[in-house]
């Protein structure tokens, strides 16, 4: 649809209504646009300054000497409470933990999906609504017996590591975190391939079973390689969100070496030893950032895709 | 609802063998034996710990768990806390802020989505670069939308300073730092986050209506404004309920934000209350408490989200 503002044509001095209504219309546009900018760039010109430029300078005013020192600072040496070793390792904590979290949720969703559209059985919607309704409830709501249960595991692994020397990842942080997102993103990955899966014809699925084929072979052969660009949204949507998140891993990872990016970042910016060093306080917000920018310009139409399924559709 | 499984005994060898039949009544159980584990994960996990949550907050639990009910205390104490405004308890203080964030927040973001949704689908030259710059903060944490506006508020260094610089110096905006203003502050950093998704929710609705409306009633002498208001809002409908619900769940789930950008407020004044669960469960050993919060944001998005969910997954007869 596409309305163009009013069409009359007076003429008002030589300039017509029209043109003054497209000038307004982009100055407003070109006004917001100022406002969701503003904070990125306020963001990344301040990591290139050096301490003095941000205390004598204007915070819109471009680096004069521009310099690397902060984001390089951020990297190996900034201090996240009494470690001063930079944010370096939380990152890779933050890549060790989403990787397997996003590619374990996504082959279940994708599971999940295929036999909620193609194996229906009685009660399928029950049990996708069940599924479905866990996206939504405020995680506060499960933290406390999730952190209780973690807390059991942790000392059943060191029992298990005393026991046979090797505690199987429980008790470590990395791996709980895991789970975690795991099992709290099931909900979504699997609205995501039920839906699209629900545009699949099933008369294919019905062929396939004529012939012969299994439930597995019909999964591999047919579904996956059909799945691609669901597969992208959904990967899309989960790194995004584990990447982001800050509750479970400031409530299961807090504190220690197996804090992931987001945790580390709020300790950088509150560590208050000595002078507070904006620009690195900066470039290590933008280090933060930079995964899912990244991902957000490279696949940004798969993101959007991404949260409105997430949004929209039940 | 056609049963696929039945065609697989229809397959020649079926019943042959006890093995063959002992295998294709595997194959017929396995669809099921693959979603189970997930089904298993989100009952137990979910509605388990829900349940689990429930019956701490009927507890006297302090530091640590305790399993000796003790009645409705924890909700007694939030009730009577609820009314407390003078000087405000942390749960008054809490749940009066998600009110104004909640309301301000999901008002704003609609109103700024809608208009600035309108505004693009005016045939705009360079609408492919603009829309992206709308839409880049949701894919930020809200711990970096934190940092960044944090820096941006701050008195002495973000926007009051650089108009002082520019000679506006009788400019004045610490609310970030001032106990009955900080929310606000709060409710600007996430208006600026979501926002330009709802505009992308309206912009796809939009796209979507039919344009052979627009010209009738254009044809009929209809205004532009007259337009918008008597047709294309009020169909529309559909993606205002979407996007409310998004935006309804985001409110009440927010927690990072605050964390981030006002580290809670001067004396916890920007909490909400899942702030407040956090705080009372892990710092304040308080953990009943916290419970019986977390139960009761629980029950206010339930309220919202099970009848959306129920007319969502009824609408399609099949």
């Amino acid at each position: 649809m596409s309305v163009i503002a009013t069409p009359a044509r007076q003429s008002t001095g030589g300039i017509s209504a029209r043109t003054v209504n497209r000038i307004v219309i982009y100055g407003l546009l070109a006004l917001f646009a100022l406002f969701y900018l503003m904070p990125l760039f306020v963001m990344l010109v301040t990591s290139f300054k050096t301490m003095d430029e941000i205390q004598n300078g204007n915070m819109l005013a471009l680096p004069q000497a521009p310099t690397f020192e902060p984001w390089l600072k951020a990297w190996g040496e900034a201090c996240v409470g009494l470690t001063c070793a930079g944010i370096k390792g939380y990152f890779w904590n933050s890549i060790k933990m989403v990787v397997p979290a996003v590619l374990i949720s996504t082959l279940l969703g994708a599971l999940n999906g295929y036999v909620l559209t193609k194996w229906r059985f009685r009660g399928h919607t029950l049990v996708f609504g069940l599924m479905l309704f866990a996206c939504f409830i405020p995680f506060q709501s499960v933290l406390l017996p999730m952190a209780t249960i973690l807390g059991s595991l942790g000392r059943f692994g060191v029992t298990l590591r005393n026991a046979t020397g090797l505690s199987f990842g429980l008790g470590n942080p990395t791996v709980n975190l895991v789970f975690v997102h795991v099992v709290y993103g099931l909900g979504f990955t699997t609205l995501f391939f039920r839906n699209y899966y629900e545009a699949f014809p099933t008369e294919l699925v019905k062929a396939a079973q004529v012939d012969g084929a299994s439930f597995f072979q019909i999964f591999r052969r047919i579904m996956l390689p059909n799945s691609m660009p669901i597969f992208v949204v959904t990967v899309i949507y989960q790194f995004t969100n584990i990447w982001n998140d800050f509750l479970f891993a400031s409530a299961y990872a807090g504190t220690g070496d197996a804090m992931p990016m987001t945790v580390a970042l709020n300790n950088v910016v509150n560590t208050s030893t000595g002078v507070v060093e904006y620009n690195v306080n900066m470039a290590a917000a933008m280090i933060a950032a930079l995964p899912t920018l990244l991902v957000y310009v490279v696949a940004g139409r798969y993101f959007v895709r991404g949260l409105m399924a997430g949004a929209v559709k039940g | 609802m056609t049963t696929v499984t039945t065609q697989i005994k229809l397959t020649p060898e079926h019943g042959a063998r006890p093995d063959v039949s002992m295998r294709s009544r595997l194959q017929d159980a396995l669809p099921k034996i693959v979603l189970a584990p997930s089904f298993a994960i989100t009952i137990v996990f979910v509605y388990g710990f829900i349940l689990w949550t429930v019956y701490l907050s009927f507890t006297n639990s302090k530091t640590f768990p305790s399993y000796t009910l003790t009645g409705p205390r924890a909700y007694q104490r939030l009730w009577r806390w609820t009314f407390e405004s003078d000087p405000p308890s942390s749960w008054y203080t809490s749940i009066t802020n998600m009110g104004i964030f909640g309301f301000l927040y999901i008002f704003i973001c609609l109103a700024l989505g809608l208009f600035l949704a309108i505004l693009l689908d005016q045939k705009i030259r360079g609408e492919g670069v603009l829309r992206p710059i709308y839409l880049y903060p949701m894919a930020l944490s809200f711990i970096v939308t934190g940092v960044a506006w944090k820096w941006f508020l701050d008195p002495g260094l973000g926007l009051e300073q650089t108009l002082h610089q520019w000679g506006w110096t009788s400019f004045h905006f610490d609310w970030i730092k001032n106990k009955d203003f900080v929310i606000y502050t709060v409710v600007i950093a996430g208006v600026w986050q979501a926002s330009g998704f709802i505009m992308a929710m309206f912009l796809a609705g939009l796209r979507g209506i039919d344009g052979e409306i627009m010209k009738a009633a254009q044809i009929d002498g209809a205004t532009t404004f007259q337009l918008y208001r008597r047709i294309v809002i009020p169909l529309l409908r559909p993606v205002f309920l979407s996007a409310f619900i998004v935006l309804a769940h985001l409110a009440i789930k927010s927690y990072d934000l605050v964390v981030a950008l006002t580290s809670g407020g001067p004396g916890g004044s920007a909490w909400l209350p899942s702030n407040f669960m956090y705080e009372y469960t892990f710092k304040r050993n308080e953990m009943a408490v916290g419970s019986a919060s977390a139960v009761i944001m629980l029950m206010t998005i339930t309220a919202i989200i099970v009848p959306y969910l129920y007319s969502e997954l009824r609408e399609r007869p099949r």
